[in-house]
């Protein structure tokens, strides 16, 4: 059908573009592996501290910090938009038959490509430095740091065509990716927070997400989180998405 | 026997909202474009050429009025508008950093193209537009000309029966100019009905069947490049006396050929239907008055004139 083919012509597109100029590539992988290398070892000693969660400071931390870098590298894809739109690219495709969705799938689901690349690359560095990985958990965490992506990059690529140029959209999105990542725990565990803080971050659907990953990490597999995690994320993503697809379709400014 | 018409329109506007107050883009255009005709919107800045062309193109909705391209209409059929139409913004519509070959691949698929037929239809372009040598490198680093060329290719990929082309030779030089004009000659020859928008008199006279001349968003004078010429005040004789210059200006004001006869920087104007047939008529009567003019230029009317004419402003002064 489609939107189908459509969103798979655009991936493709998407992909090939984005390894011709593999610069956000490298440097989005960059942004992990020094908060692994300069900041992971700080927190060996706080692990021992009442109110850390269980499963040892590297089990806490890693899956934070997935999700951190789903956050950011989905969060900017506005930016390679930004350039297409002042080519007349959009335009142009808006002139053709095709699906308005897969305008807005095909770009996500390359940043969606990319982000799982750099948390593979991720989890395996961690691992030497004593991260515990478990089939099931792993794949299911994966899933959703996809709906982060899910979650991101259609906004990011809304704003963009929203707001039109970069200097707009720079502060635009810092000012939302920001309270999202403070109120999440990745950096620390939201456990360690005053009361009032972590009942606002309970609104934060991020918070939910990095919380279903420590679960998944650590095999707690019953644990109601997970769903929670899981539901919330798949609930924003459709919304997300709906979203983006709409603002492909309308004027562009 | 009536040509068909490929795009007809009907009292159309559009409305932009604005802080400052509404501002009216379009204000009631009705237009008809021969099928086969190369159709130029000549205008200044901001006069709604681009908005007119984006709602032909089904990119904006019209606020009031009709249009109908290629038998449908833009806002009740847009998807059916835009298999019948190719469209080259003044932003070009490749991106830097794919290949000409890609974009105009992609480009036939997303028309439904089978990728052997998309491949074969690149090619084609490609070796038309003298871009195969280029085909396999970014166009960002193409030249300008050939970066037009290709955006034109893409629009043109579908072998669509409508072409739009915004302002196709802004920034270009002379060279590249010629060349485009040539290129977008050859489209009509094989059938093809072209709508662009122009600011360039030389463009519009020089390339268009048919003409609108669009000024704040109305139509202001419409017909071939030679019939808008010929409905300004004719050819411009200018006439350089020594003597009784007021004299001179009575005299020939009163002869039949003569339209408007006036006195500008000492130099004598005449407006005639046909100067080549008044010079040897202005001179024998001048010379049966003991007058010989000391020089004299024949002027053709240009479209700078019909603008002037019907609006009070030069486009060549507007054109910001």
């Amino acid at each position: 059908m489609r939107t189908l083919r459509d969103t798979w012509l655009i991936f493709q597109r998407s992909v090939t573009l984005t390894l011709r100029n593999p610069v956000w590539l490298i440097m989005g992988l960059l942004q992990p592996i020094l908060y692994l290398l300069l900041f992971g070892p700080l927190l060996k000693n706080i692990a021992s501290m009442p109110g850390f969660p269980p499963g040892g400071a590297f089990n806490v931390f890693v899956p934070g910090i997935l999700v951190m870098t789903a956050l950011f590298s989905s969060a900017f894809v506005g930016f390679g938009l930004c350039e297409e739109l002042r080519g007349g690219v959009v335009e142009r495709m808006r002139v053709t038959p095709m699906s308005r969705v897969a305008m807005l799938l095909g770009r996500s689901l390359r940043d969606v490509a990319l982000l799982l690349c750099q948390a593979i690359v991720l989890v395996v560095l961690a691992i030497p430095f004593g991260l515990e990985i478990n089939g099931l958990g792993l794949l299911v965490a994966f899933a959703l740091l996809a709906l982060v992506g899910l979650v991101m990059s259609p906004l990011s690529y809304t704003l963009a065509l929203i707001l039109g140029s970069e200097d707009a959209l720079a502060p635009t999105i810092n000012a939302i990716t920001l309270p999202l990542l403070l109120l999440s725990g990745v950096m620390l565990p939201m456990s360690l927070a005053p009361s009032w803080l972590q009942t606002v971050a309970t609104f934060n659907p991020l918070y939910h997400a990095v919380v279903a990953s420590r679960d998944l990490f650590n095999g707690a597999f019953g644990d109601r989180d997970i769903l929670v995690g899981v539901v919330m994320m798949v609930v924003f993503a459709i919304a997300a998405v709906t979203v983006g697809a709409r603002s492909f379709s309308r004027a562009a400014a | 026997m009536a040509t068909e018409r490929i795009i007809e329109t009907r009292d159309l506007r559009r409305t932009f909202k604005a802080k400052a107050g509404d501002v009216e883009a379009v204000a009631g255009v009705t237009l008809g474009v021969a099928a086969g005709d190369i159709f130029g919107f000549l205008g200044p800045n901001g006069a709604g050429k681009t908005t007119t062309l984006r709602i032909l193109a089904t990119l904006l909705p019209p606020t009031s009025g009709q249009a109908t391209v290629a038998g449908f209409d833009v806002a009740r059929r847009p998807d059916q508008v835009r298999r019948q139409i190719g469209y080259v913004a003044q932003s070009g519509g490749s991106f830097g950093g794919a290949t000409g070959r890609e974009e105009l691949v992609i480009q036939g698929r997303l028309f439904d193209m089978r990728k052997g037929d998309a491949q074969r239809r690149a090619q084609e372009i490609l070796d038309a537009l003298e871009l195969a040598d280029a085909a396999d490198r970014p166009c960002a680093t193409y030249s300008g000309g050939m970066r037009r060329r290709l955006n034109i290719g893409i629009g043109m990929v579908h072998r669509p029966a409508v072409l739009f082309l915004d302002e196709p030779t802004t920034g270009l030089d002379p060279q590249a100019r010629a060349r485009l004009w040539e290129e977008i000659r050859r489209l009509r020859e094989s059938g093809t009905s072209v709508f662009l928008t122009t600011h360039y008199l030389e463009e519009a006279d020089a390339l268009c069947d048919q003409l609108a001349i669009i000024d704040h968003g109305r139509i202001v004078a419409e017909g071939s490049p030679n019939e808008l010429k010929r409905q300004v005040a004719g050819d411009v004789l200018t006439i350089g006396v020594t003597g009784d210059t007021d004299r001179v200006v009575l005299l020939l004001r009163d002869q039949p050929y003569v339209r408007e006869a006036s006195l500008q920087d000492g130099l004598v104007r005449l407006y005639v239907d046909r100067g080549e047939e008044a010079v040897p008529h202005v001179l024998r009567l001048l010379d049966g008055h003991g007058m010989a003019p000391q020089t004299m230029s024949l002027h053709r009317p240009s479209l700078d004139d019909v603008f002037l004419k019907q609006t009070g402003r030069s486009l060549r002064e507007s054109a910001a």
